[in-house]
């Protein structure tokens, strides 16, 4: 079984994050960069898939020059190559745009699951891997908490707000997972020095058969239009026991839908 | 806390790291994060320390004798395994030592004096961490005077019969195999005794106020028969653990800069939130002080850790070049550790901070594996061309 695991480079949530006030992109250089934290369960899932069914796992990153450091650590982990599609004028591309050139990098790879986290930690818009599987016309297996692989058929359980439900399709198939899927194994030192030599082919636009009028922030479908920097914490609302303190605050947690 | 870390470093010293040495280095720091750091308090507090299961562990994540080459090692550069030994601890000294007496005293014995037969057999295990070594050079009464050691081997036709007792080792009571050096009708030989060798136990060492994660024990031998084939063949004399003395040491060099590195982040953070005449204590002039002080000290032990790292991977380290980084390290470090703690007031004191843990684990590495006063003399020796103490 082949995979490939989509990994983003994303600003590390623990660094002070940004917008760029020019253009309204992620401000990459202003907090060090790092492999989406839920990439790296989609990575430690790709590599399990492989040492259960054999075949080859590759990374596939979209990104600048610098997610190089990422590619690089997700080969240390284990993953045998990876593609690094390296355009100047991928710049402020949307998910959309993402997706279509993921879709078509994916067609240059011989492939039987493309395994993605559920969402990215700087954009939060967790729609990449339904995108893509709708534009490869394949299934669509997200939000993954466990996966199971019988031949061509892929079953997994899907995470829901009330539960989970049980989704199969086969292969070729889309698939995202969610961070209770496993424990991401640590890179070994052995595995670090390993990835030095591991093949990392990088492509242009041109190699994908894209034109520069089909991504980038000047053709994007969607556009952030302003932002603002989150509004200071507000006091709290303080729940005096009467009796009914118990009441109210499930109340309170239910409005909310945290209960 | 990474925010601290940045801070303290004023010369750049982490831009010069190349990739692959900045993703090791960040591997083992975010295992440490997650794996050692919530559980170093309560492993210091109880006095223990799983370490065999730690041991897996630090195989899995391949730091064990990562410097040496071939059965199973990794044959890492001298200043990787620094990286490593600086991020273990930044949490604390026993996980340090927990590694370095693995790697590079009982590792690096059987690769650099062993059989064939005793690296095939020790080394890929090892450094997988499903065995544990211990390295046994001190007695009671011998310390830094290796050469008055009691433990003897006297020949029973082809056997050897150890009697004698060593103390203070660390790993001791959970070890597989013991180094052990004795004196023998042919001078100071090392000898590989195994775990349930009839004669041979091991008894832990409590009541400990420093490196109380860390298991330190004393070995006894009693009539102990060992084979011929339990010699260490290629090792003779003194000068066989001294080498792995100053194996160790290195590794001690660059830890104990993590260790310092952990104090005095934990005092700049505690600082810039720690208000007193209604500002952060970090903005008061001795405060600051305290702070560049101890920051310039902090970066001195890590370019002097980074030189020798660089000398002893161009192969020409020399014995007195070990000796200064211990001798300006641990004393520096333990006096960052101690002046941190002041920032720290009364907080300081507790195991809440990590300040005061790392100061009472450096005591211990003040004297162990040479302590400073030898190292002290050594230096003299080198700058005099006197020896003061033989």
């Amino acid at each position: 079984m082949n995979v490939v695991v989509l990994v983003k480079q994303v600003p590390d949530t623990e660094g002070n994050r940004k917008l760029d006030p020019g253009d309204h992109t992620v401000d990459r250089a202003a907090v060090d960069p790092v492999i989406n934290y839920i990439d790296e369960f989609a990575i430690e899932e790709g590599l399990r898939l492989k040492e259960a069914h054999g075949g080859e796992v590759t990374i596939l990153t979209v990104g600048p020059e610098r997610a190089t450091e990422s590619i690089r650590k997700a080969l240390s982990m284990g993953a045998d190559k990876a593609v690094h599609v390296l355009d100047d004028a991928l710049h402020g591309s949307d998910a959309l745009q993402t997706a279509h050139v993921l879709a078509k990098a994916l067609g240059t790879l011989e492939w039987d699951v493309a395994v993605a986290g559920s969402e990215a930690t700087d954009s939060r818009m967790a729609v990449v891997p339904a995108l893509l599987a709708g534009l490869l016309d394949v299934a669509q297996l997200t939000q993954a908490r466990k996966v199971t692989v019988d031949g061509s058929s892929v079953t997994v359980e899907r995470v829901t707000e009330g539960g989970y439900e049980v989704v199969e399709g086969s292969t070729p198939a889309v698939l995202s997972v969610v961070e209770k899927i496993n424990d991401p194994r640590y890179p070994s030192f052995k595995g670090i020095m390993a990835a030095k030599s591991k093949p990392v082919t990088v492509l242009g636009l041109s190699d994908l058969g894209l034109d520069q009028s089909d991504v980038g922030l000047a053709n994007a479908a969607s556009e952030v239009v302003s932002f603002e920097n989150a509004p200071p914490r507000q006091a709290g609302q303080i729940v005096k026991d009467d009796g009914s303190g118990a009441v109210q605050i499930a109340d309170f947690l239910a409005a909310k839908k945290l209960i | 806390m990474s925010d601290a870390l940045d801070r303290l470093d004023l010369l750049d010293l982490d831009d010069d790291l190349g990739p692959e040495d900045r993703l090791l280095r960040d591997t083992v720091r975010k295992f440490a994060d997650d794996r050692l750091r919530p559980n170093i308090r309560r492993w210091f507090e109880d006095g223990t320390l799983p370490a065999r299961d730690l041991a897996v562990e630090f195989g899995e994540l391949g730091v064990l004798g990562m410097h040496l080459s071939g059965y199973g090692c990794q044959g890492a550069t001298a200043s990787q395994y620094g990286l490593v030994c600086a991020e273990v601890e930044a949490v604390d000294s026993g996980l340090r030592s927990l590694v370095s007496v693995q790697g590079s005293l009982a590792m690096f014995c059987i690769r650099a004096y062993g059989s064939e037969e005793q690296k095939q057999r020790w080394l890929p295990e090892m450094a997988a961490g499903r065995a544990v070594g211990c390295f046994g050079l001190t007695e009671a009464d011998a310390g830094s005077d290796p050469a008055a050691m009691r433990t003897s081997a006297r020949r029973d036709g082809d056997d050897w019969i150890l009697n004698g007792s060593k103390m203070w080792i660390t790993n001791g009571s959970i070890s597989d195999v013991a180094v052990v050096w004795a004196r023998t009708d042919d001078g100071i030989r090392g000898f590989l005794v195994e775990a349930g060798t009839p004669g041979y136990s091991a008894q832990e060492v409590h009541h400990k106020l420093s490196l109380r994660a860390s298991i330190s024990s004393a070995l006894f031998f009693d009539d102990v028969r060992l084979p011929a084939s339990a010699m260490l063949p290629d090792g003779r004399g003194l000068r066989a653990p001294l080498g792995a003395l100053s194996e160790a040491r290195f590794g001690i060099v660059a830890g104990v800069a993590g260790a310092a590195r952990d104090a005095l982040a934990s005092a700049l953070d505690y600082a810039g939130t720690r208000t007193q005449f209604g500002r952060p204590i970090a903005s008061f002039q001795l405060t600051q002080r305290k702070f560049a002080e101890m920051a310039v000290a902090l970066q001195q032990m890590q370019l002097t850790a980074r030189r020798l790292g660089e000398l002893k991977d161009a192969g020409r380290i020399k014995p007195h070049q070990i000796s200064f980084g211990k001798f300006a390290n641990v004393s520096t470090a333990l006096h960052i550790c101690r002046e941190a703690r002041s920032i720290l007031g009364g907080s300081g004191i507790t195991t809440e901070y990590p300040v005061l843990r790392h100061a009472l684990n450096l005591e211990t590495v003040y004297t162990y594996e040479g302590t400073h006063e030898v190292h002290t003399l050594v230096l003299g020796s080198q700058l005099t061309g006197i020896d003061a103490f033989r």
